[in-house]
């Protein structure tokens, strides 16, 4: 008998080393929980039944390319679109002898911020199922926090990992843009998006991280990476905190987080971190419009291809023209056309410098004031969401309500930094995430910063409710 | 920053949408909203800085210039919607 819930992949490798399961057994030890929990929760849209590899099985969210397996990035336009080749990650996990348990639900084109907008359904946060998960990566994320899944991949743009590890209670990092190769990955915004690993704790993550990141010839924006070092010290004596006064007290951070985010900074104080008070005006006064221009512009046009001709769907119409906006009107649902119309319009004529070159503009200040604050600390800390998870439908009728659950995710994104989700605490039975920002190329301080920090809060990643 | 219904159509049209009456309608008020909200930006004076299209500052990112063999054609026509012969088939322009 095999508990999953509990099992971290590390565990699992342990197992499969001394023979006392094989990943066959694995992997159907996490099809049965599937099969248990996945009717309620939904955080696959689809699974494999044979385990392909010898090594701990996997889960990827449905924006990640795989060789003859369905692929929809969650959205009608490419119902039934089966790569013929498979994402440089993908074919990174196969080569480590990972099987893929199945592909995690995402809001459409990872365009959202709570897995609502996935147009095959929503997914239910493990901790509580009237709320959502967070979201692009809520499938991901619920299913690590579930047992259905002992680790996974995301992709983030502005938030889509390290949100829905928060809202979940689960570790999950964006690396430093250029460390994992986007190449086969459905593409949103390219000068922001990242794939990374999502994991029940840092050891996990970090290893997970060692087998996808590394430069790629198929991807010419990858950059070569420092050797991954796991994390072993329980010590952060030496290391330098910095916590960004904007980032903690933002409007909109409700008091429970806050709660348990000083906490987690006064324990990295009791472990020997020096804590200092910085700060990032700008990058939160106006990052989340900067994001708002340049990921939408960059969407409006990786959208483009969406045209019914190369692969996915086709409304027919008497006329080419006719055919492609028939196509696209039906194939995309509400999310992704409003940003394709919101980033088509910043970058048409006469609105181009006041929009989207300003934005770019906004972008070199956001990435100034974060070099600064680095002149005199390691990393930076705040919340990684305002809120602990919020209900289904609380949000989805107002677009510029969810966009804020990425306030404080986007400025980091924005610069190109790595960011880690640790979870750091309970508020009203939901978790909260500690968000630990640093350098480019910064991921082995972040793993020994969070590893430190995760023996030493002690938060049991196991939903109350499932335990 | 309010949009009109007519730059609603105006910009469909650049996107290739073809909007039903609701989605036109309410993506006026939509929009109006979210540009309004972005238009924060403008409130900063930025002449002096440069714009940033990219995280990293990689210079000659070069591949090597090798010959390889190209996806086989079944399977570049595998998810094609209508084929004839080797090309996509799609409705006439007009």
């Amino acid at each position: 008998m095999i508990d999953t819930l509990r099992l971290t992949a590390e565990e699992a490798l342990g197992l499969l080393e001394r023979k006392a399961v094989s990943s066959a057994e694995l992997h159907q030890a996490y099809l049965n929980a599937i099969g248990e929990r996945d009717g309620e929760l939904h955080c696959y849209l689809r699974t494999v039944e044979e385990a392909e590899g010898d090594g701990v099985p996997i889960a990827l969210k449905d924006v990640i390319s795989t060789k003859g397996l369905e692929t929809t990035a969650g959205s009608k336009i490419l119902a039934g679109y089966v790569p013929v080749f498979d994402a440089t990650v993908a074919a990174r996990c196969r080569a480590a002898g990972l099987p893929v348990i199945g592909k995690t639900n995402t809001d459409e084109f990872a365009m959202g911020s709570s897995t609502e907008n996935s147009a095959y359904g929503p997914t239910h946060n493990p901790w509580d199922p009237t709320r959502v998960p967070g979201g692009s990566g809520g499938g991901t994320a619920a299913a690590v926090s579930a047992g259905l899944a002992p680790w996974g991949l995301g992709s983030d743009t502005g938030g889509s990992i390290k949100q829905p590890s928060a809202l979940c209670g689960n570790v999950g990092l964006r690396p430093t843009y250029g460390t994992v190769s986007r190449y086969g990955v459905v593409a949103f915004a390219s000068s922001l998006d990242q794939i990374g690993p999502v994991a029940k704790n840092v050891r996990d993550c970090a290893r997970l991280y060692a087998i996808v990141a590394g430069k790629d010839p198929a991807d010419s924006t990858t950059v070569d990476v420092p050797a991954v070092e796991l994390p072993e010290a329980e010590s952060l004596a030496g290391l330098r905190i910095g916590v960004p006064k904007e980032m903690n007290e933002a409007e909109g951070i409700e008091p429970g987080v806050s709660a348990a985010v000083q906490r987690a900074i006064e324990l990295a104080r009791e472990l020997g971190a020096e804590v200092g008070e910085c700060e990032l005006p700008r990058s939160v006064e106006y990052g989340l419009a900067c994001y708002y221009l340049i990921a939408p512009a960059e969407a409006s046009s990786n959208l483009a291809r969406y045209d019914g001709v190369r692969y996915g769907l086709r409304v027919d119409a008497d006329t080419y023209y006719g055919m492609v906006e028939r196509t696209r009107d039906a194939g995309f649902g509400d999310e992704p056309k409003r940003r394709i119309m919101l980033g088509t319009y910043a970058l048409s004529a006469g609105y181009y410098d006041a929009y989207y070159g300003q934005a770019q503009r906004v972008r070199t200040l956001i990435a100034q004031e974060h070099a600064a604050a680095f002149e005199r600390f390691d990393v930076l800390v705040s919340p990684t969401s305002p809120t602990v998870a919020f209900r289904l439908g609380e949000k989805a009728a107002d677009p510029l309500a969810m966009y804020l659950s990425d306030l404080l995710t986007i400025p980091s994104c924005m610069a190109g930094l790595p960011g880690l989700n640790v979870p750091c605490g309970l508020s009203d039975g939901l978790p909260v995430g500690l968000q630990l920002i640093g350098p480019q190329l910064s991921e082995n301080m972040l793993f020994r910063a969070g590893h430190a920090l995760e023996r030493a809060l002690g938060f049991d990643p196991v939903p109350e409710r499932l335990r | 920053m309010a949009i009109t219904r007519e730059e609603v159509l105006h910009v469909a049209k650049l996107a290739s949408l073809e909007l039903t009456d609701e989605e036109v309608g309410r993506l006026t008020g939509e929009l109006s909203a979210i540009l309004e909200a972005v238009s924060k930006v403008s409130e900063l004076d930025l002449a002096d800085v440069p714009p940033t299209a990219h995280p990293l500052e990689l210079v000659n990112a070069w591949g090597e210039d090798e010959p390889r063999p190209s996806l086989p054609l079944g399977d570049v026509f595998a998810n094609a919607p209508a084929r004839e012969g080797d090309l996509f088939k799609v409705p006439p322009t007009a």
